[in-house]
């Protein structure tokens, strides 16, 4: 029973950081109506500014927060301007055509990379990066708890902004008729260049605060892009509070395959329920709860 | 206040509208008829400049609208409120609101124009915190026309606004829309519900095809023998 109470922790711990990565792919998906498949890869690259600033400048890995949320968000707005944008203005070149850019973007992030860091394995290693504290004899990771209370603080940050501003409201409107924003003075191409920043942002900030119990490596975007794609569609596509659930589920899928099953098989569990999930409720957990 | 002049519209290869001319005066309300497919819409669209002309004007209070990107409209203080609604129906009513009060000086107002509409629509404000696309078509209709008037404009365009709507309700937005002008705005209508469009009118064009063929006021369209034949079946 312990071992149980212990997985599931553990699962949905991971699951927020998960929601995290969601949040920023779902945002995207409503707004752009396109999978960002480059999504792994701004957080491998916020991984690796933590790791420099962690390495060569002594700055605890969750205080660069700061610093990896801007520079993403920046990233993405570049992106979105210069590299998404312009295909949308051509009439015969396909929606799909700016999926295929978020591909050919992810691969040159992963190689400049390679080119910087080299293919080498890198961690960061913290005073508390192996520490536990122990409720009723099961432990809690203190890095994996400290992510999962700021990745917390960050989702309910983004749904005020989401709900109570005009330029989160302008953003939902985007996603929900782009010609009916229009009328209503929304200039919707900026309102793709800010959603990209946003979401680019968020997966940046699961990437800082996943640093300190993970390792990386330049191809690590590719999986998690993966995953980001796996929630997305657990959640139901465009649906953000669909995305908590679907990080949520992610999380506790593969803790529980890890545990039930085997180490080697936490992927797996992972995919299973993604078909699983398409083939018997294909409109994912926005079908359940509407939003 | 509004002049169109020349517009000719194409969607790729076919051309929608040909050499539309016409002109809406301040405190008037003014009638766009025609069948489906007449180009009435797309009319409208062009105004707003959600189309862009391949030739003429649209010259809106001094400026050049054709000129202008279609989020930029709602500032010189024109409307549209479109076909269809068109809401954002999984926000709330009084989101949908406040989307049409993005414009600097609505923002400011955003409270009273509130109060102002809730007082209006009282149907809505019963509705205020529920998604807008669970309301029903005329509540829709009204929160669509609402929206628009957040926004505070000088002039708006009502696209086809009793389109699918039950008779008492078709005549409750009628009612709306000339108690819009009446608190003086002006009004662009789009229809194909004649009879009720024609009493209320001040002046008519009529659209066949994507040209204008027939204008003049409200009155002498119904002794027209040609509207009588053609769209009021008499």
């Amino acid at each position: 029973m312990e071992v149980f109470f212990q997985t599931l922790v553990a699962g949905v711990l991971k699951g927020g950081l998960y929601a995290l990565i969601g949040l920023g792919m779902t945002l995207i998906m409503g707004v752009m109506g396109i999978i960002n498949l480059a999504h792994g890869q701004f957080m491998m690259v916020a991984m690796y500014i933590t790791y420099t600033l962690f390495h060569f400048f002594g700055l605890d890995p969750y205080t660069t927060l700061i610093i990896s949320m801007p520079s993403l968000f920046l990233l993405g707005l570049v992106i979105q301007k210069f590299l998404l944008n312009p295909l949308m203005k051509v009439e015969s070149i396909l929606p799909e055509n700016q999926v295929l850019m978020t591909v050919g973007i992810a691969m040159v992030l992963t190689e400049v990379a390679r080119f910087i860091f080299t293919s080498n394995y890198l961690s960061v290693r913290t005073s508390y990066s192996s520490s536990a504290f122990y409720v009723g004899g099961i432990s809690f990771s203190v890095p994996l708890s400290i992510a999962f209370i700021l990745a917390c603080l960050l989702t309910l940050g983004l749904f005020l902004f989401l709900i109570k501003t005009d330029l989160g409201r302008s953003i939902r409107a985007v996603s929900q008729d782009s010609g009916a924003a229009e009328l209503m003075g929304i200039d919707s191409a900026k309102i793709k260049v800010i959603t990209m920043g946003i979401g680019a942002g968020l997966v940046a900030s699961a990437g800082t605060l996943l640093l300190p119990i993970y390792y990386l490596f330049p191809d690590i975007g590719g999986p998690f892009t993966t995953k980001a794609f796996i929630i997305t569609i657990l959640g139901g596509l465009g649906s953000t509070v669909g995305a908590i659930f679907g990080g949520l589920i992610l999380g506790l899928a593969e803790s529980f395959g890890a545990t039930y099953i085997g180490m080697d098989f936490e992927d797996l569990v992972g995919l299973i329920i993604f078909l699983l999930v398409l083939l018997f409720l294909p409109g994912g957990i926005r079908r359940l709860t509407k939003v | 206040m509004l002049k169109v002049q020349g517009l000719n519209v194409s969607y790729g290869d076919l051309q929608v509208l040909w050499d539309v001319s016409f002109e809406v005066q301040e405190g008037e309300i003014v009638v766009l008829l025609g069948a489906n497919g007449a180009g009435k819409s797309t009319a409208l669209k062009t105004i707003s400049s959600l189309v862009r002309p391949t030739a003429g004007s649209v010259e809106f209070l001094g400026a050049r609208l054709d000129q202008v990107p279609s989020y930029g409209v709602i500032n010189y203080g024109l409307a549209h409120v479109p076909e269809g609604r068109r809401l954002f129906s999984e926000m709330t009513v009084e989101e949908n609101l406040i989307l049409g009060s993005l414009t600097r000086e609505a923002k400011a107002k955003r409270k009273k124009t509130l109060e102002w509409l809730y007082e209006i629509f009282p149907r809505l404000k019963e509705r205020v915190k529920q998604p807008a696309g669970t309301l029903s078509g005329g509540e829709q209709q009204m929160v669509a026309i609402a929206r628009g008037l957040m926004s505070l404009p000088k002039l708006v365009m009502f696209d086809e606004p009793s389109l699918g709507l039950a008779p008492i309700m078709v005549t409750e937005i009628f009612k709306i829309v000339e108690m819009v002008n009446r608190e003086g705005m002006t009004v662009l209508l789009v229809e194909q519900n004649v009879h009720h469009t024609l009493a209320m009118c001040d002046r008519a064009y009529v659209l066949e095809n994507g040209r204008i063929t027939l204008s003049g006021t409200g009155q002498e369209f119904l002794n027209n023998d040609h509207i009588k034949e053609a769209y009021l079946g008499i």
